[in-house]
């Protein structure tokens, strides 16, 4: 089966700095959607670059749809963080660009669709656009190339909440019809909760968590009780008031239910527990983890 | 056709979420036998959630016999739950009574836990 991203050994060091991405291995499969979290400087944009072909690795592969980022940049589309479009282009003019530049492919019912709902000036340049209508407009010519993997770095960042609704309606109909394969980006989780079925938590040039997110939430538990010693599970955060122990820990078989009172995370306790420990150790699903049954 | 809506903060699961809301609507015969329900595509226009979870609650629904998948058609209403329409004699009835119980005074909530209790006591043993 193929991955819609596939990287190995992935490391990418700017100048003398610190790596932004240290040895990352991770196997995305395709049609899912993927939630790209971490802090700032995580590492998130490089990794989006890097799988978009726009740098180059220092260290280990990726792979994109099965192949190098530079052959799959037909079946590609990347929306980088600031939306870079031409200023001096109106909005009419952006969308024949999309249109010549991707012969064959280029799906212009969906992409005047978007801009439309926007309610844009066709003949309006972009220079003139706010922040919001330009994210609109670069989801359009992404979208509108009807990609096989879509890659967005903070799409949502400028979008007031209608038009930030509306637009991720649009991006999962675009998947439920074509099955497009989704990497989006973003430090808000509750942007992505209930869009996203995959998750990818970067911090410190590392991928901390990997897998489809009811395998990865299944593995973890959230326990409350007396204090107590808690192996043989794994504990990734745990704190002691008075008497009473409050943990979250992935599971080694089952949580004993008469000392605990035992809940699933939800995926912000669990991102968040993350990254307050971190020495906690990473974790690849079997779904993530690309020496598993590949 | 239903419309779902989808309560994030509810901590009930989106696709359990979209199955209840299906069940609720073949008790009120706001669905009947027949009937199709949204794609997976109009759901997640609507609502932004992930095509998959429609299709895990699709599934259940399913499994359940409530529903059947044709392919190429969409997905339509096999059986209907209950049988307490909208505009049901029974509904009429329990419409006068909530009139009398608020008419006497009686606040939501106390109309609510009146309900309920008479529900658990009437409905007790019983697994659903």
């Amino acid at each position: 089966m193929t991955s819609a991203l596939e990287a190995r050994g992935l490391t990418k060091q700017y100048g003398r700095r610190a790596a932004a991405l240290r040895d990352c291995a991770f196997r995305l499969p395709t049609g899912r959607i993927c939630a790209l979290v971490g802090p700032n400087g995580a590492g998130k944009s490089t990794l989006l670059a890097l799988a978009a072909g726009l740098l180059r690795p220092t260290g280990g592969t990726v792979r994109v749809l099965g192949t190098d980022p530079a052959s799959a940049r037909e079946k590609v589309a990347y929306v980088a963080q600031d939306k870079p479009l031409y200023p001096q282009l109106t909005v009419a003019e952006t969308l024949r660009m999309g249109r010549e530049l991707n012969p064959g492919r280029w799906d212009a019912d969906t992409a005047d669709r978007i801009v439309a709902a926007g309610k844009l000036d066709p003949s309006a340049r972009v220079r003139t656009l706010s922040g919001g209508q330009r994210t609109r407009v670069a989801l359009a010519l992404a979208l509108g190339k009807r990609p096989e993997l879509l890659l967005l770095d903070e799409p949502m960042a400028d979008l007031d909440p209608l038009a930030r609704h509306q637009l991720m309606g649009t991006l999962m109909a675009d998947a439920a019809e074509r099955g497009t394969s989704v990497v989006m980006s973003s430090h808000i989780l509750g942007e992505l909760e209930g869009a996203c079925d995959f998750l990818l938590l970067v911090d410190g040039g590392r991928v901390r968590l990997g897998g489809a997110i009811d395998d990865i939430l299944g593995a973890h538990t959230l326990l409350t009780g007396p204090v107590a010693d808690l192996a043989p599970h794994t504990v990734v955060e745990s704190r002691v008031t008075g008497r009473q122990l409050t943990a979250l820990v992935r599971h080694d078989g089952p949580v004993d239910p008469t000392s605990w009172h035992t809940t699933e995370p939800s995926l912000e306790e669990l991102v968040l527990a993350h990254l307050r420990s971190p020495e906690a150790p990473a974790l690849l699903t079997p779904s993530a983890d690309r020496t598993v049954g590949a | 056709m239903v419309a779902y809506r989808i309560d994030r903060r509810s901590g009930v699961a989106t696709y359990l979420q979209i199955v209840q809301q299906t069940k609720q609507a073949l008790r009120l015969g706001l669905l009947e036998p027949g009937d199709k329900l949204p794609t997976a595509r109009e759901v997640v226009e609507a609502t932004a959630i992930n095509p998959n979870t429609v299709l895990k609650a699709y599934r259940e629904l399913e499994r359940e016999g409530l529903v059947e998948a044709r392919r190429g058609l969409g997905t339509f209403v096999r059986k209907t739950l209950g049988s307490a329409p909208a505009d049901s004699p029974l509904r009429g009835e329990l419409a006068d009574w909530a009139a009398r119980a608020r008419a006497a005074g009686l606040e939501r909530d106390d109309v609510t836990a009146l309900f309920t209790s008479v529900l658990e006591q009437l409905y007790e043993g019983d697994d659903s």
